[in-house]
């Protein structure tokens, strides 16, 4: 039986349990969308091709699953380039299906005709320009097997209207055949042992985990490991949540977990960064060492021997050399070490390591993340807090990129994967509003809180409209300081003050906008408001915007500064 | 600009012969500021399979992460690192030469000498035929330099490993 491109695409769709689709139509895409009102897909329509992007985004990171979006040829296509991109960095499984003008006019510079597949080559996984009808099921089952295997990533399939009209026999394949993809999950037992020896001896280790542990779904396997290790742990941005911030205190409340060191970074704690500047041991899981964490990476941990496991071989020795390079799934890793752990368990690690614990205690009785509270006004780091103490952490956390990001991943205390979805590789300003869309809707009984700088909240603002048309009620937290609060900061500290560029003059009224579009807006001023508007917004079903007047000169501290060793921090 | 350290280096690549395959690999390289010196790609013997030669400047550290990057790609087979195992290479340049009255014959006594062949005739230049590894490409264009080379094309290098000596 004689199928057409667009019934084989919401057959595959539906043979890869793909339940919701985030579009924007378009001429090159029409057929697709006649097709869709046959079929029991939901299609949530945004107001801009980078919300469909980022929402297909937020809802893979929250869900596990691969997201999916829809846009049309040309404009359609390119407005994804950022969302792209932004997956791409962050190892996030989604599949971007673009229209494209008929296959006779490719090359002929056509109305609303762009090389999608040219411009996406170095911010793609892979992609896939369908040129036959025929390939059109096997190119789909592809595409999702590749967005979700190995190191996740963003794959296009770029779809020419003929193709989508043209026939063909359609039997969606049962196996994937790809010869050039082989991601190697199984990890070396002759290293793992190697780094197991390792870490058994360290009298100063420290676990480094990250995104990897999210994505491979191991935070269970790490907290054993920890356990049966008795090391410290900290987290890159991408990790927050894969080791649990707080522990039950045994009487009914949390406490600081023991084992938790905070962040690690530019913006890390400082015991975060002092302890794997002093280690002598580092197991770093799913991590890839990127600048923001490592500092001056000729002084980044200088006295440590480095056990590095990821399935990309290339982020591993790529700008830190390792020393026990163990490439694998993590899951599988960490499973292995276990066992070696269980088998041959050590002794007295506890004692061995307490002067280590006593010190890192030190470092952070020292230097703790703090800030002033100041009657009168809101601070931002305030905000944050009572944004975890109102929702009892028990809630999805999207941001935006800036000082705001910075200050949640120091003040809110994750304990679960998948409840910060934030954008660490390429900081991108507008991604948490959609983001925190998609993962909505992924989850349409849990709260979830997008905190936003005022600067962030207006690149895709107008996802306002698919929030409130589908009554999808994300809570948006606006830390509103009028300015671009990291450049500022920025300034302040390296360039003498020189604010040129960074101040949002004439921003919104944020209440209003958001009545303007049909939600509700809610306005704090002073801190007593900040708690009980919290309350009340949370409580409301539907989309609301929290306009939180915040003062403007707050930095993120510790900082470490540009070019400058991770033990150089600048505090507070 | 080569630095201390940097190492000319030859990596042979097995391919999928799929559209756009070619700039994915050049746009992988150029994109991460990896130097390609020559490139040659065609079909092998087997369907559907291309090789690619590629020749590359940079230290070890750089080299490693091109070969784990190439591996990366979808369509990529294999890559031989050709600073792990032996290997055979052949470049072809055509290079028309000044062909005077004064200087023809020594054009074609150096044209003997290195086993090359003269392809095109006019009243003033001579097109040569050359194939060697590079070594002798570079050496028969430092001689006929010195006489007048007005234009090359080179193809760049095509490489395979040697075999096992058992």
């Amino acid at each position: 039986m004689k199928f057409t491109g667009a019934q084989i695409l919401f057959e595959s769709l539906k043979k890869e349990g793909v339940d919701v689709i985030f579009g924007f139509p378009g001429g090159a895409v029409l057929d697709i969308y006649h097709e869709m009102s046959k079929h029991n897909i939901r299609h949530i329509l945004v107001r801009h091709e980078q919300g469909a992007a980022h929402m297909a985004d937020g809802y893979a990171r929250a869900s596990g699953r691969v997201g999916v979006c829809l846009v049309t040829s040309g404009p359609g296509a390119t407005n994804t380039v950022t969302g792209i991109a932004t997956a791409n960095m962050d190892s996030v499984p989604i599949v971007v299906f673009t229209g494209q003008v008929p296959t006779p006019l490719i090359g002929d510079d056509a109305f609303q005709e762009v090389d999608i597949i040219g411009i996406t080559r170095p911010c793609t996984k892979h992609s896939y320009l369908v040129r036959d009808v025929n390939t059109l099921g096997t190119v789909i089952k592809e595409a999702f097997y590749l967005a979700r295997t190995g190191r996740p990533g963003p794959i296009v399939v770029d779809l020419p209207k003929d193709v989508i009209q043209a026939h063909a026999d359609f039997r969606y394949p049962k196996k994937v055949d790809m010869p050039g993809y082989r991601p190697t999950m199984e990890a070396h037992s002759g290293q793992v042992n190697k780094a197991f020896q390792l870490l058994k001896k360290a009298k100063a280790p420290v676990v480094f985990a990250g995104g990897g542990i999210i994505i491979s779904e191991s935070s269970d396997e790490l907290a054993r490991l920890v356990k049966l290790l008795h090391a410290p742990v900290t987290c890159s941005l991408m990790g927050l949540g894969c080791f649990p911030a707080t522990v039950p205190d045994g009487k009914g409340g949390m406490k600081p977990n023991p084992f938790w060191l905070g962040m690690l970074g530019m913006h890390g704690t400082y015991q975060a960064n002092m302890a794997i500047s002093h280690a002598d041991v580092i197991l770093a899981v799913g991590v890839r060492f990127d600048d923001r964490v490592t500092g001056q990476i000729s002084t980044f941990a200088p006295k440590a021997k480095i056990v590095h496991v990821d399935v990309d071989p290339t982020s591993i020795s790529k700008n830190v050399d390792v020393d026990v390079p163990i490439v694998g799934d993590c899951k599988n890793a960490l499973k292995q070490m276990i066992q070696l752990a269980e088998s041959e368990p050590a002794e007295g690690l506890a004692e061995s390591r307490s002067s280590w614990f006593e010190q890192i205690g030190q470092w952070a009785r020292q230097h703790p993340l703090s800030y002033c509270a100041e009657g009168d006004v809101i601070k931002p780091q305030y905000v944050i807090e009572q944004i975890y103490e109102v929702s009892g952490g028990d809630a999805i956390i999207t941001t935006e990129v800036g000082q705001h990001q910075m200050w949640t991943a120091q003040f809110f205390k994750f304990n679960r994967p998948r409840t910060l979805l934030t954008s660490g590789g390429l900081g991108t300003m507008g991604y948490g509003f959609p983001a925190a869309i998609g993962a909505q809707v992924a989850f349409p009984d849990k709260l979830v809180i997008d905190i936003a700088g005022d600067g962030s909240i207006q690149m895709n603002i107008q996802e306002l409209s698919t929030a409130v048309c589908n009554n999808i009620p994300v809570k948006v937290a606006i830390i509103n300081n009028t300015y671009l609060g990291l450049p500022r900061q920025w300034q302040e500290l390296f360039y003498e003050k020189d604010y040129t560029g960074s101040c949002l003059e004439g921003p919104p009224d944020f209440v209003k906008l958001a009545e303007a579009y049909g939600a509700v807006g809610l306005r704090a001023e002073r801190p007593e408001e900040v708690t009980p508007l919290l309350k009340k917004a949370f409580s409301i079903k539907g989309p609301v915007f929290m306009d939180f007047r915040v003062v403007t000169e707050e930095n993120v501290y510790p900082i470490v500064p540009p070019g400058k060793s991770i033990t150089e921090m600048l505090l507070a | 600009m080569i630095v201390t350290g940097d190492k000319r280096h030859t990596i042979g690549i097995l391919v999928q012969n799929v559209p756009g395959v070619l700039a994915r690999i050049v746009g992988l390289l150029s994109g991460r500021g990896y130097n390609i010196e020559t490139v040659t790609a065609a079909e092998t013997n087997e369907k559907g399979l291309t090789r690619i030669t590629l020749v590359t400047t940079g230290d070890d550290r750089v080299l490693s992460q091109i070969v784990k990057q190439l591996n990366k790609l979808v369509n990529i087979i294999k890559v031989f690192d050709f600073r792990e195992t032996e290997f055979v290479d052949r470049e072809m340049a055509l290079i028309k030469v000044r062909a005077e009255q004064a200087t023809r014959a020594e054009v074609l006594r150096i044209v003997d000498i290195f086993r090359a062949k003269v392809v095109d005739v006019s009243p003033h230049f001579y097109t040569l035929e050359v194939t060697g590894n590079e070594g002798k490409i570079t050496a028969i264009m430092e001689l006929l330099e010195q006489i007048g080379i007005v234009e090359i094309a080179r193809t760049g290098k095509a490489a395979l490993a040697r075999s096992k000596k058992h």
